[in-house]
């Protein structure tokens, strides 16, 4: 059975952090134009002119023109690809932020973001499996819903979902108001004007713009989480360093164009880049150019999103461990017992009472023990960290937050048209959709439910 | 026992659901048989003395628009018209009248007693009979049988209907009459589920006790519209309605006697409609409003009695007395008959298909109050529907299923069979998501072939319609057809007209998109086609709000392609244990008929719908092997 080719669907093909590499994966009609529309052939030619199973070498441009990402695109006509409609992968450098940029672009260019399992499905409605593997299919469905229900149960309560659930409610409000006036005209209902409609529907694209600018100007997703490393000399920082990078197959690399007077390193960590800050060692000395080192110490901790404090578990704790804990008392740490495999000398009592919440974690670079929980405490500490959580936002939210955005938008329009009030509410009830479709709830019973609560209806 | 006749189809109850449902079946060809409880009640309105309003009064128009009756009735017999929601847009513009209550419901049995093959009598059904899950029977108090290829439940609030009057009990049906006590058992018996609802009326008072010097006047409109596409001749507004205001003392006796509401006292166990509270809920859940307005509005021309809109309520009579003499121009009022609450046995409409039949009893049909609804006028849309469907069933013709863009009747019928309801559900417009395509003013063009391929539409109908559907796009294309050029002697006529010049070339149909110009302006300068008032209006629609029209159509038109892809019945749901269980037990009870249908019910995600469609793919792909196989053999 081959049906002709469904709407354009995109998603991130590869697991989340984990490859050297992301692939971007289009499917649909309008896949190859879409493609073409973002990315820059080092040949210069166009995406619809080469040939099948073509693999080019390009750039992907953001919608101003500037470089993404270099790439890979591979293209696949129909009918000779997996779903059987025209496939387009583009493969980017992997992290967090690249795939997510060019994910975002093939959707601002007219791709939907793809359902859970909406590539396997469309390869078995349209024939490329057959009848064998269609329980695997099913499994397959089933198991990326649970996955995503796993990770929202997570977010709920995360402050992220406050945030769309507060906009939601802004939202809701402004529609549900105007649908009582529609409904209930002989209602005794507070009237509503159309200059505070603006100004609703304004203070809503504010917030919009806020959780999307929020996105961009995020210092996590552009500079990457800062994480200062801290600990006398010889405590291990550079064998800890050089694990951490190897385990989590980091690309370790010099920014080009960063000024800096220390050498900084990338790891990264379950998708998120992370930026490690090296500090000066810390030693008790009156010496001038030690004292500057001290200062530029400071700096660093106080730049960093999270302090890795590392106390030599080998040796008894001294005077040089006492001017750490001064430094970092009151920064968000996780404190490091190192060389666990060496017999135990340091009193851990004498740190622990500084950090309340935290227990120190023993670790051994030799033996890696150790190693895993650290891994695990970074990601939760990331995630615990107020404010910056925008990392955390999928693809589904922005993706539904920019469409809310362009209904608000158009609401504004109409608004400007003055042509009844009943047609604002067309534009807004998008914008509740487009939220709605990451809860699941039903619009029509939201917005009555609204009514009903807000305004005393029976004529 | 005696059997005392056969019809094709035989409808319970004759109120607004009643009526369209029997009219329909009648029309259309088939021996039709209409019961209820009293000939006197046909067509009675038992509570308020109004027809249409936001979403109702679209009803009313579809109805009409089928080839119903409501609309010509409603045209014929009230007192006073209103165009509500002008101020707005188009497709919210709603016609509301008052109704003359005893004028209405004689000139209605009229109509009913001189329809060819339907017969009309007095009785009380008290037993379904169903063999081999297809309708049988029905038989009466009295015992005798009446055969039936189709029956169409039409109970409204009589199913174990019981009064409540504050601390007074006592079973019966609406407006003093009796209530159907056994008929909900024979349906229990044959496997339908119930649900128990509640709602309630004011008191009607004596127009002689009323000080309306001290009310606002509420008049009707001067340009009077009419309900149906069919009636002429403008009516007469006769009456006035009029507006006051509840205060502080009214509420400070509601609030006194509290313990006193049945609601209160947990006497009442049904649920009610949160849109038509009574009046002691709105102090409870609005306890800062300082005043509630109530309308005093007459039943009719030849009675005093007036209905008191939005006090609803079933306190005790003293306590009714007492606040009702607190509000301004009620201080000497004289109750003629209380307000009160009525609970009843209504089914759940999970158990119906679309076509208003029941998914396991061939033949058996369900509309209006009775399926959990409210309004005459949400009952009148379900009667004609199931009354076409029993007749497509009696002929073996395929159903009528309107779809949620073509018609409020088809979001009402989609709505009760798809989610549920758990109050007595009333339409509004916020509930259909294509409101612009489902315009008051356009419910014959989306709607008036449907009744025509029934066989409701009569030939006079037709061709109104066929007219105004050619004058329509006769302008249409005339309009956008013709260029019009800049020039001095354009731009002057245009400037007359106070609608501005042009500068570049456009076609003349642009002008229509400019606020405040219309068809008829037009027409002074231009040469274009004459046509009919209601065809101008829809061309100026069209052009108007043409962007946001295509918008909806286009929408309409991307879901009508899952509305479109059926589901086979009789699937295992219980099985596909890749459905979430949420999804499986609701699928399993809703059955739905197309996948458009089950991604509406709610706690059905989109993986589950995917879920739901390869399992489709396999069934069909493990049939045609099987099938291949029998072949070979």
């Amino acid at each position: 059975m081959i049906q002709i080719q469904g709407d354009t669907i995109s998603a991130i093909a590869t697991a989340f952090g984990e490859a050297g590499i992301g692939i971007i994966r289009m499917s649909g009609k309008q896949a190859i134009d879409i493609a073409d529309r973002i990315f820059k052939s080092v040949n210069g030619k166009k995406l619809t002119e080469v040939k099948d199973r073509s693999i080019i070498l390009g750039r992907i441009m953001d919608s101003k023109g500037a470089v993404i990402d270099e790439v890979v695109v591979l293209i696949m006509r129909s009918p000779k690809s997996y779903t059987k409609e025209d496939i387009v992968e583009i493969q980017c450098h992997g992290g967090l932020m690249v795939t997510q940029k060019v994910l975002s672009r093939t959707l601002e260019e007219g791709a939907r973001l793809a359902e859970r399992g909406e590539f396997t499905k469309r390869a078995f409605l349209n024939g490329r499996l057959d009848l064998s593997q269609a329980q695997a299919v099913l499994d397959i469905i089933q198991a990326k819903t649970n996955e995503a229900l796993k990770t929202a149960e997570d977010k709920l309560s995360g402050k992220m979902t406050g945030e769309i659930y507060k906009l939601k409610q802004q939202i809701l409000k402004i529609i549900a108001h105007i649908e009582a006036i529609i409904d209930f005209p002989e209602d005794d209902i507070e009237n509503l004007t159309l200059n505070e409609i603006t100004n609703e529907v304004t203070t809503a694209i504010d917030e919009v713009n806020e959780l999307l600018d929020f996105e961009t100007k995020s210092k996590i997703l552009t500079a990457g989480i800062e994480v200062a490393i801290i600990g006398k000399p010889n405590v291990g920082k550079s064998s800890l360093l050089n694990l951490l990078s190897k385990s989590e197959k980091a690309i370790v690399t010099d920014i080009p164009g960063t000024t800096r007077d220390v050498i900084e390193e990338y790891i990264n960590i379950q998708g998120v880049p992370i930026k490690i800050l090296d500090t000066a060692g810390i030693h008790k000395s009156t010496d001038k150019i030690e004292e500057i080192g001290i200062k530029k110490t400071k700096e660093k901790i106080m730049q960093a999103n999270l302090v890795l404090a590392l106390f030599d578990g080998s040796r008894e704790f001294d005077n040089e461990d006492e001017t750490i804990i001064n430094l970092i008392k009151n920064h968000n740490v996780i404190v490091l017992l190192t060389k666990c495999d060496l017999p135990t000398k340091i009193d851990s009592n004498k740190i622990e009472i500084h950090f309340p919440t935290e227990k120190a974690i023993s670790i051994s670079v030799k033996t890696k023990d150790g190693v895993d929980i650290l891994r695990q405490n970074i990601t939760d500490k990331i995630k615990n960290m107020s404010g910056d959580l925008a990392f955390i936002r999928n693809a589904r939210e922005l993706e539904a937050l920019r469409h809310v955005r362009k209904n608000l938008e158009e609401a504004k329009d109409t608004i400007a048209l003055n042509i009844g009030v009943d047609f604002i509410s067309i534009d807004l009830r998008s914008a509740l959709q487009e939220l709605n479709t990451l809860t699941g709830e039903s619009v029509d019973e939201d917005i009555i439910n609204e009514i009903f609560s807000k305004f005393c209806i029976g004529k | 026992m005696f059997t005392a006749g056969k019809y094709d189809v035989i409808v319970i109850g004759a109120g607004h659901a009643g009526i369209e449902a029997a009219l329909a079946s009648a029309r259309i060809g088939c021996k039709t048989l209409m019961t209820t409880l009293s000939l006197e009640n046909i067509a009675m309105m038992p509570c308020n003395p109004s027809i249409g309003g936001p979403a109702k009064g679209h009803l009313v128009r579809e109805i009409d628009a089928l080839g119903g009756q409501m609309g010509l009735t409603a045209d014929k017999t009230c007192i006073q018209f209103r165009m509500l929601n002008t101020g707005k847009g188009a497709a919210v513009h709603a016609l509301r009248a008052q109704a003359d209550k005893k004028i209405y419901q004689a000139v209605m049995k009229e109509i009913c007693e001189n329809t060819d093959n339907l017969d009309i009598k007095q009785l009380l059904i008290e037993k379904i009979i169903v063999e081999n899950k297809k309708i049988a029977a029905v038989i009466t108090e009295t015992g005798e049988i009446y055969q039936a290829t189709t029956v169409i439940l039409a109970s409204g609030t009589y199913l174990k209907g019981r009064i409540i009057i504050g601390e007074t009990i006592y079973d019966g049906g609406p407006n003093g009459q009796r209530a159907a006590i056994n008929l909900s058992d024979s349906l229990k018996e044959i496997g339908i589920k119930f649900m128990r609802f509640k709602t309630g009326t004011p008191a009607r008072v004596d127009g002689r006790t009323l000080d309306f010097s001290k009310m606002e006047i509420q008049k009707g409109d001067e340009n009077i519209q009419n309900f149906s596409f069919m009636t002429d001749i403008p009516t007469k507004n006769k009456t006035f309605c009029y507006l006051t205001y509840t205060n502080n003392k009214t509420h400070e006796i509601l609030k006194k006697n509290l313990h006193r509401a049945p609601m209160a006292n947990g006497i009442i166990e049904g649920t009610g409609p949160r849109y038509c509270p009574s009046i002691e809920s709105k102090i409870i859940m609005f306890p800062d409003k300082e005043r509630h307005q109530l309308f005093l509005e007459p039943e009719g021309l030849n009675t005093q009695e007036y209905y008191v809109q939005g006090m609803s309520t079933s306190m005790p009579m003293d306590v009714q007395i007492e606040f009702l003499h607190t509000i301004p121009g009620l201080e000497n009022a004289k109750i003629m008959r209380p307000g009160y609450a009525i609970e009843y046995d209504c089914i759940d409409p999970l158990q119906l298909k679309p076509t208003l039949e029941f998914k396991g009893i061939a033949g058996f049909f369900s509309a209006g109050q009775s399926n959990g609804t409210s309004g005459y006028e949400e009952a009148a849309a379900q009667g004609i529907i199931a009354g076409i469907n029993a007749a497509m069933f009696v002929k073996g013709k395929e159903p009528l299923i309107l779809k949620r863009s073509e018609g409020y009747i088809g979001v009402l019928i989609d709505d009760l069979i798809t989610k549920g309801t758990q109050e007595p559900y009333r339409m509004m417009t916020s509930r259909a998501e294509y409101r612009l395509l489902l315009r008051q003013d356009n419910a014959d063009l989306r709607l008036t072939p449907h009744g025509r391929s029934v066989g409701l539409v009569s030939n006079e109908r037709w061709n109104r319609f066929q007219t105004k559907k050619a004058e329509i796009e006769i302008a249409t294309s005339y309009l956008s057809n013709t260029i019009l050029t800049p020039s001095k002697d354009i731009n002057d006529k245009l400037i007359s007209l106070n609608i501005g010049e042009i500068r570049n070339t456009m076609p003349l149909s642009e002008l229509l998109r400019r606020p405040n110009v219309t068809y008829e302006n037009l027409q002074t300068i231009f040469d274009i086609p004459q046509i009919s008032t209601e065809a101008q209006f829809q061309v100026e629609t069209n052009f108007y709000y043409e962007g946001y029209i295509k918008k909806q159509t286009e929408l309409a038109l991307k879901l009508e392609k899952l509305e479109s892809k059926l589901i086979p019945q009789g699937i295992p749901y219980e099985n596909i244990l890749n459905l979430r269980s949420e999804a499986r037990e609701k699928l399993a009870i809703i059955k739905p008929r197309s996948i458009g249908q089950a991604s509406r019910i709610s706690g059905v995600s989109p993986a589950d719908i995917s879920v739901l469609i390869v399992w489709i793919e396999q069934q069909k792909r493990l049939q045609s092997i099987t099938q291949l196989k029998h072949h070979k053999i």
